[in-house]
């Protein structure tokens, strides 16, 4: 049900995300999902990529260092509301949404967003009491 | 050339060498009869205390350094009961124990005569207003200006330091006339005048005595400039009795040091062999006059020279140079002292703080030093939440500015980034140019 995400420290100075896609991309890593929280100093780069392990060996690898945090990819209806619904969900479990981004490419009908929330397994109880469906690394990755 | 006590300042030379002689033996007899400290110190390399008979036997002596104080913390030097100390001083030591110092009514009196002395080099009278921003508290500039002021007569202004818009309006409503605290503080003032609008050339202030920290000629000419005053270096360190060791006088050539109250000799930091004037080396201290706390043959660890040369404004008293730098990895911010060694034993009790850290000093342009800490991020620390490392940046941050008693900022940065040489990482980046 969890998915591996990718936290990497980063300083703000320039090329240093520039660094971290060239590693990966020399490692042969695709990204599918990203998104940057900042303050003036620093930076924590979140990516959900195809194998989350060999990426983080390979960041490691080049002075990077890296977190694994497990998140949640949940299917999202694409129509107006589709995201308020998930979130009522999640709100009326009385859950907390730490952040949370799209993801590229869609699974059917549905768009993907992460959710990271605290409380990971009372979330996916009570998503999946409402029938939202909630994809593994697997799925994700061969979507 | 005015003079607080010409009588001692101006003393013959044999006269003083005569009088130093008397007064080490005094001294020596003092220390290894009440103070348990030195008497162990004597007795390990059996030096009897009759074995000093004048002051070319000075050689002899045992060194005393700041891992002395720490190992009798807090008041294990001293050699009078502690019912005749009247005061308490301290500063910070290597590690988490301070250096303790102690004063009787005579060392107070004694110390205060050193400050109208060091006051009256740069002309102040009972006519002056001495404006002191120097800190009151454990630290020794506050109230060692404070006494000398007052036993000049003249009028203090107890300013401490801090917010010093008051402290220009101060100087404006009460018509400072000498200004006492760091070299960074006069320079801040003098940009804080300027911001207000004060025009500087008109305030009564004529005269600065600036110390607690290491400055510059370049910062001289900057505050001299800026303020319309003539600035003054003045020396002391809190082991040998706090500011009043030695004054710049008119001349502004060198620091006349109070030798008929202190022994002073440049050593070779590497060996401990005394060297002759003129050259540079580690200063070292004896006191000879003092019953609290006898500092025998006290390693500064600061680097200058002895200049025996005759000065023009008539004082006999040797002239140290400005501190040309340190023998140990001592920072002085703000006039506060900051050792690597203390930041480094915070950083080791905060959890998952990788050992590898940086302290970047800078003294901007019309500011205060500023102190930042630049931590390396550790796997362990790093988290996928920014509010985690923010508060992991603030943990650190109280945790070292509670152990250094100086306001720093703490910067998390990549692993790596802080540069390696041979192995040991280079610990201190300061951008001051102090000792030029």
């Amino acid at each position: 049900m969890k998915v591996n995400q990718l936290s990497v420290f980063l300083e703000n100075k320039s090329g240093r995300l520039a660094d971290v896609t060239r590693v990966l991309a020399e490692a042969g890593i695709n990204i599918r999902a990203l998104s940057i929280a900042d303050t003036i100093d620093y930076g924590l780069l979140r990516l959900i990529v195809n194998d989350p392990l060999a990426a983080k060996k390979a960041l490691t690898e080049d002075g990077f260092t890296v977190a694994l945090t497990e998140v949640l990819a949940i299917e999202v209806p694409d129509k107006p509301g589709g995201l308020a619904s998930i979130i009522d969900i999640i709100s009326k479990a009385g859950l907390n949404i730490e952040y949370m981004y799209a993801f590229v490419g869609s699974s059917g009908e549905n768009a993907i967003v992460i959710f990271r929330i605290e409380e990971t397994d009372d979330a996916i109880a009570a998503l999946q009491a409402k029938g939202v469906r909630i994809l593994t690394g697997e799925e994700l990755h061969s979507l | 050339m005015y003079c607080w006590n010409k009588e001692a300042e101006c003393i013959d030379r044999d006269k003083l060498r005569e009088l130093q002689s008397e007064r080490l033996v005094n001294s020596v007899r003092h220390a290894y009869t009440n103070s348990p400290f030195y008497r162990a110190k004597f007795d390990e390399v059996g030096l009897r205390p009759e074995d000093i008979r004048c002051i070319d036997d000075l050689p002899k002596i045992p060194f005393t350094c700041k891992t002395d104080f720490r190992d009798s913390y807090p008041f294990g030097m001293f050699a009078v009961p502690l019912d005749q100390v009247v005061r308490i001083h301290a500063s910070s030591g290597t590690t988490g124990k301070s250096v303790v110092v102690g004063y009787t009514r005579n060392d107070i009196a004694m110390w205060a005569e050193l400050m109208a002395r060091t006051l009256g080099a740069g002309g102040v009278t009972v006519s002056d207003r001495v404006h002191n921003s120097y800190g009151y508290g454990l630290f020794t500039g506050g109230l060692g200006v404070h006494y000398g002021g007052e036993k000049i007569g003249a009028m203090v202004i107890p300013m401490s330091g801090g917010n010093s818009k008051r402290q220009v309006e101060v100087m404006q409503d009460f018509g400072s006339t000498a200004l006492c605290c760091t070299p960074s503080y006069a320079v801040l003032l003098g940009e804080t005048a300027r911001e207000m609008g004060v025009d500087t050339s008109a305030l009564p202030l004529r005269v600065a005595f600036l110390g607690a920290e290491p400055w510059t000629e370049n910062m001289r000419v900057q505050i001299e400039e800026t303020l319309h005053i003539d600035a003054l270096d003045i020396y002391g360190l809190t082991e040998v009795i706090g500011p009043g060791v030695s004054y710049e006088c008119m001349e502004k050539g060198g620091l006349h040091i109070n030798e008929d109250h202190f022994i002073a000799e440049i050593i070779d930091p590497e060996t401990g062999e005394q060297l002759p004037p003129g050259s540079k080396g580690e200063l070292v201290f004896t006191s000879i006059t003092k019953e609290a706390l006898p500092l025998l043959r006290y390693r500064t660890r600061d680097i200058t020279l002895l200049d025996d040369s005759p000065c023009s404004c008539g004082r006999t008293f040797i002239r140290m140079r400005r501190i040309a730098g340190r023998t140990d990895d001592m920072l002085i911010i703000r006039g506060v002292n900051v050792f690597p060694s203390q930041i480094e034993n915070v950083l080791m009790t905060v959890e998952g703080t990788e050992p590898h850290y940086l302290i970047v000093v800078d003294r901007e342009k019309g500011a205060m030093d500023s102190l930042e800490v630049w931590v390396e991020v550790s796997p362990e620390l790093v988290s996928d939440e920014v509010r985690c490392l923010e508060s992991l940046e603030r943990k650190i941050t109280a945790e070292l500015q509670s152990a250094l008693g100086l306001t720093l900022t703490v910067k998390l940065v990549e692993p790596k980034t802080i540069a390696r040489s041979e192995g040991k990482a280079k610990r201190v980046m300061d951008r001051r140019d102090l000792y030029q």
